[in-house]
């Protein structure tokens, strides 16, 4: 499967001289199969650019959200298939107990908060809630947990043939208290990223940034690491750059990191532009 | 391997923080988790017993009425809330593993997750008396 980072960044899109190399979009990944299919990986701002890159004829996309915080939603109304006629648009994300996907996507998809309703799109939208079931997409199997993060918030475990792709990019397992990273029964997210060949998880935060923010549903860099060896994933993609962090900043992180994890996995910090394969 | 359930990782990450007794199981009835305050009264360690099917623990700490006639595990207010997916609450005997006798109340509650998924149920408890 082909991996493309549309965008990076957490919390809010931070474009800025300092942030170029990394990027300063809002969490948005494309994952295209060998049939053709297309998933994308919530809608950030960085899905703009990735709508002007998709075919012009192009039947159908699938997004999967991972939860409804702005930086993971904001760019969905510059989606440019959304605004195409005989496009199939599959919009998944999680449940709520008192209001359909379709209901809550739309406190942001109207008046005054955006001039355009969600009724107003002329693709062919279809909303579809989780977690409940597996998803099949092609020659992709989804799987769907919740994990630990404020509000409803799925990971997403991305399988086909010869490769498996987890996506956590909102996540604290370090919540799960003491048994973190011990116990694997009871830590958010292990079942989802177990042997994956590819993991792309939140490093928000430095070590001592996270002691002012326990609870905010994000990880430090240490505990992601941490959590991939656990895990025992083949490849480590930090992800969520904090809006305060430089592109230097990041650098130093991911150095110092490395040094002292010293990773039996290969580690690729996400930048907005890269491409990678998995598998195959 | 298995993975608990979200809702319930973050009961059980509660639960470690409360100073009240609790009980957590599993939709089967076992026993999956229970505090620091809930060893006190089991008087052993979930350290040293683990998790614990329904059929064991529902006896081994021989639940008793007032007049001493023991319980059937379907009048336990755990087996309760997750047979018939309803509160419960009652009043009754056990003996810890350390042998002593103590009356307990008990509030057992299902745990129904997002997308209504049943994933056990919990119950908090309160030392009454001992003898």
């Amino acid at each position: 499967m082909k991996v493309t980072f549309w965008g990076t960044r957490g919390s809010l899109a931070s474009p800025s001289p300092e942030t170029v190399r990394y990027g300063g979009n809002t969490s948005c990944i494309s994952v295209e199969g060998g049939d053709g299919s297309v998933i994308v990986l919530d809608a950030g701002t960085g899905i703009r650019n990735l709508g002007q890159s998709l075919p012009p004829d192009i039947k159908r996309v699938n997004i999967l959200l991972t939860h409804l915080h702005m930086d993971h939603i904001q760019g969905l109304p510059f989606f440019l298939p959304l605004r195409r006629r005989g496009v199939e648009i599959h919009i998944w994300g999680p449940a709520s107990t008192t209001l359909t996907l379709n209901s809550r996507l739309q406190k942001y998809l109207s008046p005054p908060l955006f001039p355009v309703s969600v009724r107003e799109l002329s693709a062919d939208l279809h909303f579809h809630e989780l977690p409940g079931h597996v998803i099949e997409i092609g020659d992709f199997s989804i799987q769907a947990q919740l994990i630990i993060h404020p509000n409803p918030t799925i990971g997403y475990r991305i399988q086909c043939a010869h490769a498996s792709l987890t996506y956590l990019p909102d996540h604290e397992p370090a919540l799960s208290g003491w048994t973190f990273p011990h116990d694997k029964e009871w830590i958010s997210g292990y079942a989802l990223a177990e042997g994956s060949d590819m993991l792309i998880h939140d490093t928000q935060y430095t070590e001592a940034e996270y002691q002012t923010r326990v609870g905010f549903g994000h990880s430090s860099i240490r505990h992601a690491f941490q959590f991939a060896k656990l895990t025992d994933v083949k490849q480590f993609i930090p992800f969520h750059h904090d809006p305060t962090h430089s592109d230097d900043d990041l650098d130093r992180m991911f150095k110092d990191m490395i040094e002292e994890a010293a990773p039996l996995y290969e580690v690729t910090p996400s930048r907005e532009g890269l491409v990678l394969e998995v598998g195959c | 391997m298995a993975q608990q359930e979200i809702e319930v990782i973050l009961s059980r990450h509660l639960a470690e923080y409360l100073a009240m007794p609790i009980f957590i199981v599993n939709p089967d009835g076992d026993l999956i988790f229970y505090n620091e305050p809930a060893e006190a009264i089991l008087g052993t360690r979930y350290s040293e017993t683990g998790s614990m099917p329904a059929s064991e623990w529902a006896t081994k700490f021989q639940p008793t009425d007032h007049e001493g006639k023991p319980l059937p595990p379907e009048d336990l207010p755990l087996v309760i809330a997750i047979t018939q997916r309803q509160p419960a609450h009652k009043i009754f005997w056990i003996r810890g593993l350390d042998d002593a006798l103590r009356e307990i109340e008990i509030t057992a509650l299902p745990l129904i997750g997002q997308a209504d998924r049943f994933l056990g149920g919990i119950a908090i408890f309160w030392e009454r008396s001992q003898k």
